[in-house]
């Protein structure tokens, strides 16, 4: 019995050691980061205490009874045969009642804290595919200087301004128009979370569209993922948040104004004739994706106008580095072969197309 | 019912079986007893394999980016392993246990409907092998025990087809169990057996009657609708035609929280059982562990929504069911604090079972706390679809359900078997499954809150919790150990010839104690009358004026059984149409999955065994 | 060792007084309800909700649905007239009016045959290309009521189909009464539907 307790209570002391103080976990939701990841925390912690005074007094009990009256070799005792005590019984009713009412004093006054949505925070649209996040800026100092001006979109990573209220509205669309590889796209249910930034609210298809209103506390990189199973590839839909200071902001969203940056190096160049299918070679890829300012305009795969900026730290579900030019290579061989059930199809691209597109890729600052 | 005289002498369509024994007769069974053990073998191999892809998902997450398992192959085994643990380990191992013992303890001669019994049993099975087949036909149900749509039901493989009507099948195998076990409890009590001197197990019994009969309808229709979906393109939970996801989870959500006090209320049972006999005084506060039992059967049909927090129902309904899932906790800690005060002051004899029980109270205790953080719905924002959520439901359902069910099978062996389980080796596994099952999901809560998403085949060793999940696949590991030292002691115990030196082991308390072991095909030479709750306590134990109990002279009592009377005992004989009809069932499901024909032959095979059923007579000629 | 002969059980004693079987029935309509419940809901959560046509009111015949509804609950009647003869032990009678029952249940069922046919042909499916959510829930609410109609036609011919023979226990009004249950809850099922479904006017869809 002895072991048994020492057991779950060193259990229950290291969880909370390991998880307050750990530095290395870049989704752990007792580090948060923002007022909402923190409110969640605050909650938990509250909560916890008087759980653990339970976990004590129960375990601690049951241990203790066990010890004191258990059966002992040669000692032969009935014992008083008692059936009940109808005070302790309210007595145990009432108390934990009570213990449970004011628990859901500050549960309730937070479910409608975190449910309000303030007219001044930046609006964002999350949008969920299988398996990859998109995100569209829909606030109107938010727009495109080109084309028909639409907002700013990005896929794989979010970025924000460090200390600004952001509004998500959350919707799950297909894959997008077709796919050539014999699966079809699908809505499904996703759901975004960033535990260090917010706690997860899913991703509904249909006209139902959730919000989460959350900042980042300082600028750095938060770490997410889909939270809410959506198929094969549900345990690598990932995202990043990246907070930029006032001037880093600044900078970035002049940057995502601008069109794609056409290249001059002349590998790069032939990447985007064989993007586009301008020599008649290749121009499957704008079939679902979109280059900023061009007429590649499709959203049924991530937005790559400024697919090798410096935020746009990760691709393919934020699940490769966009740096990794080895596994750039790799999903451009052959998506299914590094994420089985990828929407993108194998084109069959020889070695020298694939370098020929990476470095269009990288052009795309 | 038909009297002697009213009843035409004359034959069924086919001769009705008479055998009682022999391997053919297990076909045939109508005794509830036999039928406890079908359930009890079959949920076990089902719990082995359940097990098997535990392990398996345990190996596959013990590494990072590891490649033991694809991610289809991976989906399709966590989604099998939920399916099975629940459907075909827990609910028919906790059938077993009602089956075989709920006429006992009300002592009566079988359940109300004997081959309806049958039938249940048999359309489990082939229930259960009818989803198992799956995986040779194109694919295991892959998405999730949860089944979300649209997910669910444009996933091209053919899984959540079997997966729709499988959990049709085995949802009437319940329906029908629960009307029989309802009706046999509510009105085949012995003379003297009120409700309130009935065992608690009896009353936890019918308390998940009741919630079977009244959640698996609304699941029932929620699969029909995906089945009609995935088959026939209707627009249930097609968004684009202005079907709603949701739907689906609020009518699953309304069986499968009951269905979660379906899982645990029997082990309450069984813990509320052995706790007094092993303790050696009653059970404390009897009424209030009872109605606290019916108030979690009431509650818990007002509650399911807390497992949707975080799908955007908005903040009314969030603080509607945050508050309901608070209140849940106080006749389930009612329970708890009933238990402790049984062990108070008692003499506590620390056998398998009584280690089991206690082992599951404690574990449950914990499951509990973790499901109280889960009703500050904020926090739950969090917590949910977590490794969190994880480590609190396999803390309830294996901590309590399953160290309760290891209890049962260590208490109940002797009777059934009339054999008595290895006590050292039963201690071993008992410390070696604690020990791994904390070790196993202890960290869970770990890597929950640490960032783990539930449900992915994968993790990235930049999440930084390649440690826990380590520690979580040794604590996998420990477990099937100690499930093998289980299965070592039971195939060693029943090589030995059959016979108790004493068959009341445990100084038990309740009427199944008053048979023989295993007790004879008619239960009881005479229907016991009841004068008081733990009768079979009071025939041997009478209280003294100062309330101490001391041992009734031997005979004095009526408990011995009379080997002289001559009695004409009624019992209804074998049947195999039971049998017949329930196979006609899956035969539907496979013909709804490839051929008319299919539907067609199947609906004639169960027609069939239904007339034969309707028209053999009660007995055999 | 008690001997254990094999002669038919003697008359039923049980704890409440009511016989095992009509408490089974009542719990298992009671669980109906639920079921009908669940698929009356997912009706009316759907209502007005299709996104396509044809809708409800372009396709009910409320005239024609009223008959037969009529039809129905006339079966109600007759399966009543029969109880009475069971109970006077007028067994010929008896076979009689559940005879009709299955008589007028079955016209039921061919009037719904009839109605989802014609509301086919006029385009409204259950499922596949071009059918709407109100075709859907439609057919899959009534159709599973008309599965159950079926059932009960099913029981009552086993009924009057084993009186002739002689394969009734005496007390042939227990099996009818039985029987009686459950047909009319399916009955009092199909009032809940047919002013649900057809009487309580659908929000037409703009333009239409």
């Amino acid at each position: 019995m002895r072991t048994k307790r020492w057991l779950a209570f060193g259990l229950l002391a290291v969880t909370l050691l390991l998880l307050s103080c750990s530095k290395d976990l870049p989704q752990n939701t007792m580090n948060p980061a923002g007022p909402t990841a923190q409110t969640e925390k605050n909650l938990l912690v509250l909560v916890l205490w008087p759980a653990a005074l339970v976990f004590l007094i129960v375990e601690g009990g049951i241990l203790l009874i066990s010890i004191r009256y258990r059966h002992r070799k040669g000692r032969d005792r009935m014992p008083a045969q008692l059936h009940g005590h109808t005070r302790l019984e309210i007595g145990w009713t009432i108390a934990p009642a009570i213990v449970l009412a004011v628990i859901m004093v500050p549960t309730v006054s937070t479910i409608w804290q975190l449910a309000r949505q303030p007219a001044d925070a930046m609006q964002i649209t999350v949008e969920g595919y299988q398996w990859w996040w998109g995100f569209s800026y829909t606030d109107p100092d938010m727009q495109t200087a080109y084309g028909d001006h639409g907002p700013i979109m990005t896929a794989d990573v979010m970025v924000i301004p460090a200390g600004r209220t952001i509004d998500l509205s959350l919707t799950s669309l297909g894959g997008g128009a077709h796919s050539t590889n014999g699966i079809p796209d699908h809505q499904v249910i996703h759901s975004f979370w960033a535990p260090r930034l917010f706690g997860k609210q899913d991703v509904i298809p249909g006209d139902q569209t959730n919000h989460i209103v959350f900042s980042a506390d300082e600028p750095g990189t938060y770490y997410g993922q889909c939270a809410e199973f959506c198929g094969l590839q549900h345990g690598r839909m990932k995202f990043r948040i990246v907070a930029l200071d006032a001037a880093g902001w600044q900078h970035w969203v002049e940057a995502q104004r601008q069109p794609a940056a056409t290249p001059t190096e002349q590998l790069a160049k032939q990447g985007m004739d064989l993007f586009f299918g301008t020599n008649g070679e290749g121009g499957q890829c704008i079939q679902c994706h979109s280059i900023g300012g061009t007429d590649a305009a499709a959203t049924a795969a991530p937005n790559l106008t400024h697919f090798a900026s410096e935020t746009h730290q990760c691709f393919a579900g934020c699940d490769f580095e966009t740096t990794d030019e080895a596994a750039l290579k790799a999903w451009l061989a052959d998506p299914n072969a590094v994420k089985l059930g990828a929407k993108m199809p194998d084109y069959g691209l020889t070695p020298d197309q694939i370098d020929a597109l990476v470095a269009y890729l990288y052009s795309l600052k | 019912m038909a009297t002697a005289a009213s009843v035409p002498a004359h034959r069924g369509i086919i001769r009705r079986p008479t055998a009682t024994t022999g391997w053919l007769s297990w076909f045939t069974t109508i005794d509830h007893k036999k039928i406890g053990i079908l359930y009890g073998v079959s949920a076990f191999a089902f719990f082995l394999v359940g097990g098997a892809e535990a392990l398996l998902i345990r190996a596959q997450l013990a590494k990072p980016d590891n490649t033991l398992l694809n991610a289809d192959q991976y989906n399709q085994i966590f989604t099998m392993h939920g399916l099975t643990m629940i459907f075909l380990f827990v609910m028919p191992m906790s059938a077993a246990f009602f089956n075989y013992f709920i006429p006992l303890m009300i002592g009566a001669r079988d359940v109300a409907f004997p081959r309806l019994n049958a039938f249940s049993y048999w359309l489990f099975l082939f229930g259960g092998l009818f989803l198992y087949s799956s995986w040779f036909l194109g694919g295991a149900p892959n998405g999730g025990w949860f089944g979300y749509p649209p997910n669910s039901t444009t996933d091209p493989s053919i899984g959540m087809t079997f997966y729709a009507i499988g959990l049709i099948l085995t949802g009437i195998a319940s329906s029908a169990g629960a009307i029989n076990l309802a009706v046999t409890v509510i009105n085949m009590r012995a003379p003297g057996m009120t409700f309130f001197r009935m065992p608690v197990f009896v009353w936890m019994g019918l308390v998940v009657q009741f919630l079977l009969a009244f959640s698996l309808p609304i699941v029932t229709v929620a699969l029909f609708e995906m089945l009609f979906d995935r088959r026939w393109q209707t627009n249930f939970f097609e968004p684009a035609a202005g079907g709603k996801p949701l739907l689906w989870q609020n009518l699953f959500w309304l069986f499968a929280h009951p269905e979660v006090y379906i899982l645990i209320l029997p082990a309450f049972g069984i813990i509320s059982e052995i706790l007094p006999v092993f303790s050696r005084k009653p059970l404390f506060g009897y009424q209030f562990v009872v109605f606290s039992g019916i108030a979690i059967g009431f509650i818990g049909f007002g509650v399911w929504a807390h497992h949707m927090f975080a799908v955007g129902l908005g903040p009314v309904a969030n603080t509607a069911f945050g508050i309901t899932t608070a209140i849940i906790a106080v006749p389930t800690g009612i329970k708890i604090f009933n238990w402790m005060g049984t062990m108070y002051g008692g003499d506590l004899h620390f056998d398998t079972p009584m280690l089991m029980a206690v082992g599951a109270v404690s574990m449950f205790v914990i499951g509990g706390l973790s499901g109280v953080t889960h009703a500050v719905v904020p926090s739950d924002y969090q917590q949910t679809d977590t490794y969190y959520v994880v480590a609190h439901f396999h803390y309830v359902l294996f901590g309590g359900a399953v160290f309760g069910l290891f209890g049962g099978i260590y208490y109940w062996w002797p009777k059934v078997f009339a054999r008595m389980l290895n006590e050292f080796w039963g201690k071993v596994q008992f410390w070696i499954m604690l020990i791994g099952f904390n070790l196993t999901f202890g960290p869970m809560h770990i890597l929950g809150l640490g960032g783990m998403i539930r449900r992915e085949y994968t993790y990235p060793a930049s999440l930084g919790l390649t440690f826990w999940n380590q520690v979580a696949t040794v604590g996998a590991f420990l477990i099937a150990l100690s499930v093998l030292i289980f299965i070592v002691n039971a195939i060693v115990t029943q090589l030995r010839k059959p016979g108790l030196e004493n068959e009341d082991p445990w100084d038990a308390r309740t009427l199944e104690w008053t048979t023989s072991s295993p007790p004879p095909v008619y239960n009881f030479e005479e229907i016991p009358v009841v004068h008081a709750l733990d009768e079979f306590w009071h025939r041997k134990y009478a209280e003294d004026k100062e309330g101490r109990l001391i041992r009734v002279p031997a005979g004095a009592s009526d408990d011995a059984p009379d080997t002289h009377r001559e009695h004409a005992i009624h019992l209804p004989s074998p049947s195999f149409w039971p049998l017949v009809a329930a196979l006609g069932l899956p035969v539907i499901g496979y013909g709804v999955l490839y051929s008319w024909w299919l539907v067609g032959a199947g609906a004639l095979l169960a027609i069939v065994g239904f007339i034969g059923w309707a028209m053999e007579p009660p007995v055999a000629d | 060792m008690a001997d254990t002969t094999t002669h038919a059980a003697p008359a039923e004693h049980t704890s409440t007084g009511l016989p095992s079987t009509k408490l089974a029935m009542w719990i298992f309509l009671a669980s109906e309800c639920l079921l009908f419940g669940a698929l009356i809901t997912t009706y009316v959560l759907y209502r007005g909700s299709s996104t396509t046509p044809p809708y409800q009111h372009e396709v009910f015949d409320i005239a024609y649905t009223s008959v037969s509804s009529f039809v129905l609950l006339a079966s109600s009647l007759t399966m009543v007239l029969s109880l009475v003869a069971a109970e006077k032990r007028d067994f010929a009678r008896m076979r009689l009016w559940l005879v009709a029952t299955a008589l007028l249940g079955m016209t039921f069922v061919g009037g719904q045959v009839y109605e989802f046919t014609s509301f086919y042909h006029e385009g409204l499916k259950i499922g596949g290309p071009g059918s709407n959510l109100f075709g859907t829930t439609f057919y899959t609410l009534t159709g599973f009521h008309g599965v159950h109609v079926t059932v009960g036609i099913l029981m009552l011919l086993s009924l009057v189909g084993m009186s002739w023979a002689g394969r009734l226990p005496d007390d042939q009004a227990f099996p009818v009464e039985m029987v009686g249950l459950y047909w009319h809850f399916v009955d009092i099922v199909w009032i809940v539907i047919f002013t649900v479904v057809y009487l309580i006017p659908q929000p037409k869809p703009p333009g239409t």
